[in-house]
């Protein structure tokens, strides 16, 4: 079964999001850290990059393929987790504590579109 | 490699086991197949480290007998059969006259006499079993058909592999197998299981030392689930490519194919010129120099991961080739891959790079085996 945190927001293409203000800190979830296996690369945008909703912004890759990011929102990156750049294994360790990117939203209302946790749970059951 | 996938998937002898185990199962060469159990690294790790088990009952078995046999195989074989005793294995690969490759194969010379067991890959079988018929049909030599027997076996034989350091251990004390020891690399036995014939052949497709165990199915059954009892972990097809990978070993369909042959793959040792067969002439002319394509092995800086169909690149921008395979080494933690580029690309140390989706990633060009193979000589 997959972890799937109250409070959070989801994206259809499983990034995780956690508001903070006008900042979203933006993740991987439990779901997807379990259907990829081994992480063991994160291409991560850098520190400054715009992103835009729905757009690529990076990538992990496990051991067999590579599974794209995409933005649940669109703004500024304002910090990157470089920890998990050094140790991608985190991701698959606690994939909600591993967050990726934080982002300063140029659009919370695009926040609407994404689903709370129960939508979320349905959409991988 | 990757394929369509037939509206009807094969299931091994195996596939209720592995379900039961909780596999992650995944179409392969039109087979459902477990791609990994638990982990792809801690599989991959169990074999380099200690020893693993596959089922690889997909590959298929095809056997031929007879009179014309030697001369036959000879015929359509790449490597020399002639003078290659009884319980001894041989690679090599069938080519099309045009010097691309109809499947790569191990050739056994079977104890009894005249007849060979060769062993193919299973997305091949179908194929191979029509080229080998078509082909002996005429001999070149008297323009009438090859005198020998040709049996596709395949559904009726299981396969498990035992790789690793331990595979001899395993073997011998689970499974009290007292003739493995004997066996060099590349040599089988006759042993027998449950009164069955058991092909115990000290053959691999990691880069480790091992087994290979071809039997009935029932006796496959038997024999993986003792093994299962006595604590050997099963390991999928994800880590049987990334140690194959890590050996300099090809996969047919990503580094050997109708179009890449084994001069461009690097594999011209395993083609004897001095005798005649299917495919020299066209691949004389590419050893003499006809070849604008040669696989190569490419380490990367950084640990990004190169895979298949990535762009190569020189290090001004100009697109020279495409990466075959590749991954993030498990045992060597370094990004490799083994791409087709450019024949004036391909001497070691050339600088190249992949491109991995937006980025540039610059490497070299290093030898393909690029893990240290520890066979029992």
């Amino acid at each position: 079964m997959s972890k799937i945190l109250e409070g959070l927001l989801y994206s259809e293409s499983h990034e995780w999001v956690k508001v903070e203000g006008g900042i979203a800190v933006i993740g991987v979830t439990d779901f997807a850290q379990s259907e990829m296996g081994d992480i063991t690369y994160v291409d991560a945008p850098e520190e400054g990059d715009e992103i835009e909703k729905g757009e690529e912004f990076g990538a992990l890759e496990s051991v067999k393929a590579s599974s794209d990011l995409y933005a649940p929102v669109s703004g500024k990156v304002v910090e990157v987790n470089e920890e998990i750049v050094d140790s991608p294994e985190l991701v698959n360790e606690d994939a909600y504590a591993a967050w990726i990117i934080k982002v300063e939203m140029s659009d919370p209302s695009e926040l609407e579109s994404l689903m709370d946790a129960a939508a979320y749970k349905a959409s991988i059951e | 490699m990757n394929e369509p996938t037939p509206d009807i998937l094969q299931k091994t002898c195996l596939y209720d086991s592995h379900v039961a185990l909780g596999a992650r199962m995944s179409p392969f060469a039109g087979f459902m197949m477990p791609i990994q159990y638990t982990s792809i690294i801690e599989e991959h790790n169990a074999v380099r480290q200690a020893a693993g088990m596959f089922d690889v009952s997909h590959m298929g078995e095809i056997f031929i007998d007879g009179p014309e046999a030697e001369a036959f195989i000879n015929h359509i074989f790449t490597n020399e059969i002639r003078g290659f005793e009884p319980g001894k294995v041989l690679y090599g690969m069938m080519c099309y006259p045009d010097g691309g490759v109809v499947d790569d194969l191990l050739v056994y010379r079977e104890f009894a006499p005249e007849s060979f067991l060769l062993v193919v890959n299973a997305a091949n079988i179908a194929k191979d079993y029509d080229w080998i018929l078509a082909q002996a049909k005429a001999n070149p030599l008297s323009g009438k058909p090859f005198d020998c027997r040709i049996v596709n076996a395949s559904p009726e034989w299981g396969q498990i592999a035992v790789q690793g350091p331990d595979a001899e251990k395993v073997v011998v004390e689970v499974l009290g197998l007292k003739e493995a020891p004997a066996l060099q690399f590349y040599t089988f036995c006759d042993a027998s299981w449950g009164g069955s014939r058991l092909i115990l052949s000290r053959t691999g497709y990691t880069g480790e030392d091992g087994f290979e165990l071809y039997t009935t199915l029932e006796g496959t059954r038997e024999i993986w689930d003792i093994l299962l009892k006595a604590g050997v972990p099963p390991c999928g097809l994800g880590c049987r490519d990334t140690l194959r990978f890590e050996a300099g070993l090809p996969l047919y369909g990503d580094e050997l194919s109708p179009e890449i042959s084994p001069v461009m793959a690097g594999l011209g040792m395993f083609c004897k010129f001095d005798k005649e067969f299917i495919g020299k002439d066209a691949l004389l002319a590419q050893k003499a120099g006809e070849l604008d394509k040669k696989l190569v092995g490419i380490e990367l800086e950084d640990n990004a991961v190169p895979r298949a169909g990535y762009p190569v690149e020189t290090p001004e921008g100009a697109e020279v080739g495409v990466v075959t395979t590749g991954y993030h080494s498990i045992s060597l933690d370094k990004s490799i891959c083994f791409a087709l580029v450019g024949k004036e690309f391909s001497a070691l140390d050339t600088p190249l790079s992949v491109r991995i989706r937006k980025k540039v990633f610059p490497g070299k060009v290093v030898k393909k085996r690029f893990y240290q193979t520890n066979y029992k000589k």
